[in-house]
């Protein structure tokens, strides 16, 4: 549980997908002008990020790590001396992440049509967000199991939820600033994020 | 009096529009204010309460920062002369020349020559501060047609305090540039910043130059080190721990035999006491050792409702709440663990940081049960950063920018919560 948790915690804070390693740039700044924008975006980043991560984890634990077919009856022992398919991960995931995301649009379409509203444009939006992908990629390169690729995924959510926000409240707050004007949008909104990134360095060189 | 003013006003004529000087029509009305503003009064009955303007709130401040300023000169000084007294060289540098060309003694019981050594240290860092700074504000009023606002003064008092002695001057100049513009000018100066300006020319000094502004040897102004007479600060002490003995003078030891490392050991056995530490006579950044002048400085501010109260309790029950919640934890490997609250309130920059960097009221937030609760969070974070944090010797500077972040998301939410109370008021 403990491990579960520093998990959670590096997740959010010290290793911020947003301002730690900048992904997902595109939709943290095009969806940060209003905090209530910012608030949808962030449940939208948390919601597919905790579902994408765990079944990209099955994706390559159970068809694409090296020996991973031994599992298949009658031929997995053939199956599991293949070379790692591996190098289909790219393509797998991205394909994942983009079927979740559709089959969970109609589901919520179908069932929870109050969330699919709420959620609106973010769902389809954030297909292609690479802090979805890399979050993947780092739960791969790190050797994550189910569980822990589910705490993973929630908590590099939340910490993009709670950067994007925080951007927001900056930038609403900035209504009353007199920003010169080749900086105006998205050049202050860039030095906004550096210099935001300064304050999240605060957790940097925590071991957890 | 009406001469000199009749002298300024003379030459308002020069810096009209369409007058040759009209583009320095910045440093005119700098002047002007400075020396002459406020000049008109009402007539009659007066409805102005209070007649606080940005000016009086910016000189105020700085007014509450002079006890630091004064401090330190005198520690710097005072330390300098200290490490020279038990061995240590005095610094390669014109400061000592100067000094042996007056035939001065480095005598750390005289209070006026420590003084004065510790101002050839500390003035030189300020007036640089003052001048790049200033030069930087003047460019942007001059280019935006903004006027030159006091809370410059603010920024450039500040900086020099959280500064090593040994700072090199051009360092100095590129931070204060740098929290300049990129911490102000570019969101339109004074009052629409987002970040404290000093905190963000410290954090770039310390992130580009971390060789000048941390370690062992930068604090105090004479030649220190392992070897010789040391440098490192009661914090860094504490950081690395001593062993711990018991009653007898036994060292405890842990299940596994190694012996238990302890930071309040480490205090108790270096030489400075609790009251060192809370006057401030110990090596550290040259204006933020002292707990007892932060607290007049505080006075000041609270008094005159300059500095918000709420945010200095927050930081206060803050780091008291984090501070007891890891002594109770403990921890054999990180021996900072067991020290305890009094002790992190004199340490390092919390005082200074408490008092005067988390208080500005443009980068904290506008709402009372804001400005609470950013206070406490920073006073939590302070403590996390310092004592969990192996890669900073102190916390405060990044907890303050970590929670600037967060303020304006703080009033928003103050804000949300009364829109939805007077709205359910009204319903009703």
């Amino acid at each position: 549980m403990q491990d579960l948790i520093n998990i959670l915690i590096k997740a959010v804070f010290v290793e911020n997908m947003a301002l730690a390693f900048f992904l997902g740039m595109c939709t943290f700044i095009a969806c940060s002008k209003k905090v209530e924008t910012a608030i949808g975006l962030g449940f939208a980043v948390v919601f597919v990020l905790g579902i994408t991560v765990p079944i990209n984890n099955l994706i390559y634990k159970c068809l694409l790590q090296e020996g991973a077919l031994a599992w298949v009856p009658f031929v997995g022992d053939r199956l599991a001396q293949f070379d790692d398919l591996a190098f289909l991960g790219l393509l797998c995931y991205i394909g994942s992440i983009a079927a979740t995301v559709q089959l969970l649009e109609m589901f919520l379409d179908k069932y929870v049509p109050k969330l699919y509203v709420s959620l609106g444009v973010f769902l389809p939006l954030i297909t292609v967000n690479c802090a979805i992908l890399g979050s993947t990629l780092f739960m791969v390169e790190r050797d994550y199991g189910f569980v822990e690729s589910t705490f993973f995924g929630v908590g590099s959510g939340i910490g993009f939820a709670l950067a994007v926000v925080a951007l927001a409240a900056i930038r609403e707050k900035m209504t009353y600033s007199n920003v010169p004007d080749g900086l105006r949008g998205l050049g202050i909104t860039f030095i906004v994020t550096g210099l935001m990134a300064i304050g999240f360095l605060c957790f940097g060189g925590i071991q957890l | 009096m009406q001469f000199l003013r009749d002298l300024h006003d003379k030459q308002a004529k020069l810096f009209e529009k369409g007058a040759p000087l009209e583009k320095f029509y910045a440093l005119f009305e700098a002047h002007d204010t400075i020396v002459f503003t406020p000049g008109h009064v009402t007539k009659g009955a007066s409805h102005v309460r209070d007649a606080l303007d940005l000016k009086r709130m910016m000189i105020t401040v700085v007014v509450a920062l002079a006890p630091c300023m004064f401090m330190a000169m005198y520690n710097t000084g005072f330390q300098a002369f200290l490490a020279i007294e038990a061995g240590a060289l005095p610094l390669d540098c014109w400061q000592t020349v100067v000094w042996q060309l007056l035939t001065l003694s480095f005598n750390p019981t005289n209070p006026l020559t420590c003084l004065l050594y510790g101002a050839l240290f500390y003035l030189p860092v300020y007036v640089v501060t003052l001048a790049a700074g200033g030069l930087a504000e003047v460019v942007f009023a001059i280019i935006r047609r903004h006027e030159i606002s006091e809370g410059f003064l603010v920024t450039s008092a500040l900086l020099p305090l959280t500064l090593a002695p040994t700072v090199p001057l051009w360092q100095v100049a590129l931070a204060v540039i740098f929290g300049v513009v990129i911490g102000k000018e570019v969101f339109g100066g004074v009052g629409m910043n987002i970040w404290n300006p000093a905190l963000l020319a410290r954090a770039f000094l310390f992130f580009a130059y971390p060789a000048q502004i941390s370690g062992d040897k930068v604090w105090i102004a004479a030649q220190t080190g392992p070897d010789g007479y040391s440098g490192a600060t009661l914090l860094a002490t504490a950081f690395y721990g001593a062993e711990k003995v018991d009653e007898a003078g036994e060292v405890i030891l842990t299940k596994s035999g190694e012996p238990v490392l302890s930071g309040l050991q480490a205090i108790s056995d270096s030489a400075w006491s609790w009251w060192d530490a809370f006057f401030g006579l110990m090596p550290g950044s040259m204006g933020e050792t002292s707990a007892l002048f932060c607290l007049l400085g505080a006075a000041v501010l609270i008094f005159t409702k300059i500095g918000s109260w709420r945010t200095m309790a927050g930081c206060l029950v803050g780091s008291f709440c984090m501070a007891g919640l890891l002594n109770m934890i403990g921890s054999d490997s990180n021996p900072f663990f067991d020290v305890p609250f009094y002790w992190h309130w004199v340490l390092g920059g919390f005082a200074f940081a408490a008092v005067f960097m988390a208080t500005d009221p443009q980068t904290s937030p506008y709402t009372d049960s804001g400005k609470l609760l950013y206070g406490f969070c920073i006073g939590v974070l302070g403590i996390l950063i310092r004592i969990i944090n192996p890669a900073y010797p102190e916390g405060w500077m990044l907890a303050i920018l970590f929670m600037n972040t967060f303020a304006p998301l703080m009033d928003y939410a103050a804000k949300q919560r009364n829109i939805k109370r007077r709205l359910a008021r009204h319903a009703a």
